[in-house]
């Protein structure tokens, strides 16, 4: 880790200029630190200027009738304990339970669990010059492959790690991003992007944009959701593959569903539910409709078995809601 | 066991006694080798080769030696470096932070060399050499054969034949390798985090060209070393030469990553086994090719076949190189790879023939068989033996039980090169002393219990000292040695104490000193109740008793059973493997401390399981380079993945004290493999046992 200036600015419009104005990480936003720090003890990063923002007022959740605001410096604890957050946005207190570690949740931010970077070992591995970082390879290709993307990979492989952002597009929420220009408000779903579309970042950040705040509207009555992980070590760990799903069901009828899938593509994976609309679900139509979701899969040498474990999250999570 | 001494009153031993450093450990009070700090002690950090396989054309440390801040540079003056992570230069600098910068300054020419980092690669036909000796070895030692197997399978009722593939286990001690060394004139001291103080002050003797007694190892408490902390290490050895040059005290602690890279692990096997045996479930014969890796190390022995009797059997083993950190020793070494390809080899064939596995293994002998057939019968109880599925994967539904069994054995005799010398001060206190260390088992608590027990006083009594090279010598804590060789010396020695202060008090009671015994701090005349206090007797003291001694026989033997039994829940629609008891019977003769045993047991259970289920070094086929050198991708078992586990202890005095650390860990892997295929009926045979592998397993049926 090198030396960096360590800054805090007081509000919230100072952050952007504080900031990189290009895309050379030199100096960038810390809140919980928890990937941050990660980033630089690996040498992936040598920022000469780290911008707290835990010391800004991004540390609430208000409710409303509309819906919950919760401030981007939000811990994840205070996300997964909050009661009102468990009852009506149940998938997203899951999420937020089910990151790594209770020490980590203390510390660690709704806002950087959306803009963590990747957990692939060849980007995190300082001796791999990735296509990530520059480089001219994926090496997950002919490398070892069996945790990366199943689906929507290519040229890079890596999987979304974010639990809270696949049940965060679930619920449908929207993220206010605060730029040198004022505030825009990008859907979660708009938030993330593929590699082909910009191999270098997960997001649609600019480097000197800052999350602030996250929206996520009320469900509409009679709606319920679930987040269900799959971890290889089940004390700690990212998802092998995940699935956040929202149903809405009414007489036995499915009114609305919404299902996004954790750690099986570079971003968090938004499956086409509208087949379990119009009609009583069941585990046979779950099982079709999952097999359906995964029917363009292209798994690499080793992670065919993940195709299996997201159509078993899949099923679980929707029969879980019927 | 006719040449066993009697042990006397037993009020100390075999009972539960806690960890006397217990309460420091968890408060942390107690001071590890990291937490040592001196006026103005630098911090040194060693630059590794990411190559894995290169010829050092030249190492040049003038810029790094330039950076403000750095005291000290060191060349390892490598010809080839031959893994990613082997040693190149070290530096030692003022801050570890302007270490990790001066490490970036040291500029390294390298000529990169054909590599091989899979087993399979080596192996081929026209492969480069990538180590001197060649890549492959068959040491004639390690081949081993007994009566005639093509008669033995003639005569077999079923045959199976199976491939087992075990991967490379790295320790990950929770406290990293390291030392902390100090010079006065030529009298080095050094703090160092191991589990041998007497073999790191020699190595560094020899190293210095120094007499023994100008070094002095200490290693009050550590963390953990599971057979990869002997010797200095190169980072002993650094640590003490940036010492010297800077001199001032440098701190020198490898991070995650290097412990994963350079300081040891358990080789590889790919064990193809074939068995035969008669309707009645006598073997009749078996075979098995076994190759394996140790990376830049050897295989050592994988003991195949392992534990049952056998009348033929022809034995191959291959040792094979790639470009990787060598292997050291690691709990029970070669024993859990064998368990891990007889046990399911046993399963498999009793399937064959029809019987059931517990059965099966009962109708054949098997080392330390006496007390195998009653750790059977007290773990079959234990588990519930009968509730397994008669017919594997029988069971309805996605979610599956099942319950397997895995056999180990061990020596466990220890050694005669510890010495333990005890002190009875005229005030009735007493000291004893050993240079021996606390891998774990609680060196200092069974020391003072011992002591006590033997001059029939409170544990209070005694003061324990281990940990520190100016004690009478003892072993590296290697084999089970520790206990098997420090107990029985400290009963010796405080034996031999015990005769001379009752030498002493004898005319004053009267009688002949044979007469005297000690109880409840009391030196009491057998049958006839007159007595005097230990304080009274110790006040007749002109000087202090002193007594150095190592063990006399009868104290101690060698030769452990052990069987493990675990019931498991599979999930088959996601692979996850859920343990959900694991009953380990073992024996260890007396045992000294019945607490710490058990802890043994459960540490040695946890070690089988995570071993069985996740841990796995991965090294990248493309660049050579370790994918997963962290507790993140190198998965360690965790408090979700944790059995009931239920550790039962055979205490059996009559055969002295027998080391019990290794023997622990062995039958855990193959008991719950042996599960899971109770559970599920299709063998997982690639280890360790991620849902991948047992979804791949089940896709193939």
């Amino acid at each position: 880790m090198n030396a960096f200036e360590y800054v805090n600015p007081s509000n919230l419009q100072d952050v952007p200029k504080l900031l990189s104005q290009k895309r050379d990480r030199k100096s960038v936003v810390m809140a919980g630190g928890i990937d941050l720090l990660g980033e630089m003890k690996d040498n992936l990063v040598s920022p000469t200027r780290l911008v707290n923002i835990k010391a800004l007022d991004l540390r609430y959740i208000r409710h409303s009738k509309e819906g919950v605001h919760i401030g981007a410096t939000t811990t994840l604890t205070e996300v997964a304990s909050d009661g009102e957050i468990g009852k009506t946005y149940t998938a997203l207190a899951e999420a937020a339970e089910s990151v790594a570690s209770l020490q980590i949740r203390n510390v660690g931010t709704i806002g950087g669990n959306l803009c963590q970077r990747p957990r692939c070992w060849y980007y995190r591995g300082e001796e791999f010059h990735c296509l990530k970082k520059g480089g001219h390879l994926c090496f997950a290709v002919e490398g070892e492959n069996k945790y990366h993307a199943i689906m929507g990979g290519g040229p890079c492989h890596i999987v979304h790690p974010s639990d809270t952002a696949p049940a965060l597009i679930a619920l449908q929420a929207t993220l206010k991003i605060q730029g040198p220009n004022g505030e825009r408000t990008v859907p979660a779903a708009d938030f993330f992007v593929l590699p082909e579309e910009n191999i270098y970042q997960e997001t649609v950040l600019m480097p000197n944009e800052v999350v602030s705040e996250l929206f996520v509207p009320k469900p509409k009555a009679g709606t319920k959701s679930t987040y269900l992980k799959f971890k290889e070590k089940g004390s700690m760990d990212f998802a092998l593959a995940a699935a956040a799903v929202v149903l809405r069901v009414e007489d036995g009828i499915c009114r609305a569903a919404q299902v996004v899938l954790g750690g099986v593509a570079p971003k968090p994976w938004q499956a086409d539910a509208s087949a379990l609309v119009g009609q009583s679900v069941t585990e046979d139509r779950a099982v079709a409709f999952a097999n359906a979701v995964l029917k363009d899969a292209s798994p690499l040498r080793d992670n065919a078995f993940k195709v299996t474990l997201v159509k078993t999250m899949i099923k679980r999570g929707v029969m879980a809601l019927v | 066991m006719a040449d066993m001494k009697p042990w006397g009153e037993r009020y100390l031993t075999g009972t539960d006694v806690q960890r006397l450093d217990g309460e420091d450990k968890v408060t942390g009070r107690a001071k590890y080798t990291y937490d040592l700090n001196f006026p103005g002690m630098l911090y040194g950090k060693i630059l590794r080769s990411q190559h894995p396989h290169a010829k050092v054309i030249k190492v040049d440390l003038t810029r790094a030696a330039a950076h403000p801040g750095v005291k000290a540079v060191f060349d390892f003056e490598k010809q080839t470096v031959r893994y990613a992570g082997e040693e190149v230069a070290a530096i030692a600098a003022v801050s570890p932070e302007v270490a990790d910068e001066a490490l970036k300054l040291i500029d390294v020419t390298y000529e990169k060399l054909p590599f091989s980092v899979r087993e399979e690669t080596s192996m081929a036909e026209g492969a480069a050499q990538i180590h001197p000796n060649g890549n492959v070895a068959m040491d004639e030692r390690r081949q081993s054969e007994k009566g005639d197997t093509v008669a033995g399978f003639a005569e077999a009722d079923a045959v199976i034949e199976k491939t087992y593939r075990v991967p490379v286990q790295t320790h990950t001690s929770l406290e990293t390798h390291g030392a902390v060394a100090q010079w006065d004139g030529d009298k080095l001291t050094v703090w160092s985090s191991t589990q041998g103080v007497v073999g790191v002050r020699d190595d560094l003797a020899k190293y210095f060209d120094l007499p023994p007694e100008n070094v002095r190892v200490l290693c009050e408490h550590m963390g953990g070393g599971f057979g990869s902390k002997f010797g200095p290490g190169a980072e002993g050895v650094a640590a003490s030469v940036l010492a010297r040059s800077a001199g001032v005290p440098v701190k020198l602690m490898l991070n995650r990553k290097e412990e994963h890279l350079a300081v040891g692990n358990r080789p590889s096997a790919i064990m193809t086994i074939k068995m035969g045996a008669k309707k009645d479930g006598k073997i009749t014969a078996f075979e098995s090719q076994t190759y394996g890796t140790g990376g830049v190390g050897g295989i050592g022995n994988i003991p195949l076949p392992y534990v049952f009797d056998i009348a033929n059997y022809k034995s191959e083993l291959k040792d094979v190189h790639i470009n990787a950190g060598g292997s050291r020793a690691m709990r029970a070494p070669g024993h859990p790879q064998a368990e891990i390809g007889m046990d399911c080899a046993m399963d498999a064939l009793a399937d064959a023939v029809g019987m059931d596995p517990l059965a099966f293994r009962k109708a054949n002998g098997s080392r330390a068989n006496e007390i195998r057939l009653k750790q059977y019968d007290i773990g079959a109880k234990e588990i519930g033996w009968e509730r397994r599925n008669k017919v594997a994967g029988s069971a309805k539904g996605p979610v599956k039980r099942g319950i397997g069994m895995g056999c180990g054995m061990w020596g466990g005799g220890g050694n005669k090169r510890s010495y333990v010398e005890v002190q009875i001060h005229s005030d009735g206190t007493v000291d004893a002393k050993c240079a021996i260390q606390d891998i774990g088992t609680g060196s200092r608590t069974i020391l003072a219990m011992t002591v006590a027990e033997e001059l029939g006083l409170t544990l209070d009594q005694v003061t324990p000292h281990v940990g520190d090279t100016n004690f009478p010598p003892g072993t590296g804590s290697g084999g089970s040695s520790t206990t098997p060789s420090m107990v029985p010396a400290a009963k010796t020695a405080a034996r031999k104490a015990k005769g001379e202060l009752l030498a002493l008090v004898a005319p004053l009671l009267g009688v002949d000193a044979a007469m005297l015994e000690t109880r409840q701090g009391q030196i009491q005349v057998k049958g006839n109740g007159k007595s005097m206090s230990w304080t009274n007797a110790t006040a007749q003291l002109a000087s202090d008793i002193v007594v150095t001694a190592n063990r006399d026989d009868g104290y101690h033997s060698s030769g452990a059973a052990g069987v493990h039994f675990a019931e498991v829940e599979v999930d088959i629609e996601t692979g996850r493997i859920q343990p959900i008891k694991i009953v380990a019977v073992n024996d260890c003769g007396l045992v000294v401390n019945k607490l710490l045993a058990e802890s043994q047991v459960n540490g040695g259970v946890i070690g089988g399981l995570s071993y069985a289920l996740l841990e796995n070094r991965l090294l990248d086929r493309q660049t050579g380079v370790m994918v997963n050198p962290n507790m993140e991708a190198y998965k360690v078992a965790g408090a979700m993945e944790m059995p009931e586990i239920v550790p039962i202890l055979m205490d059996m005095p009559e055969r002295g004290v027998i080391g019990l650390g290794e023997p622990a860990t062995i039958p855990t892997a193959g008991a719950l493999a042996n599960a899971v295929y109770n559970a599920i009926g299709v063998w997982v045979t690639d280890f360790p046992m991620t849902p991948d592998k047992v979804l791949n397993a089940l896709a193939q049926g």
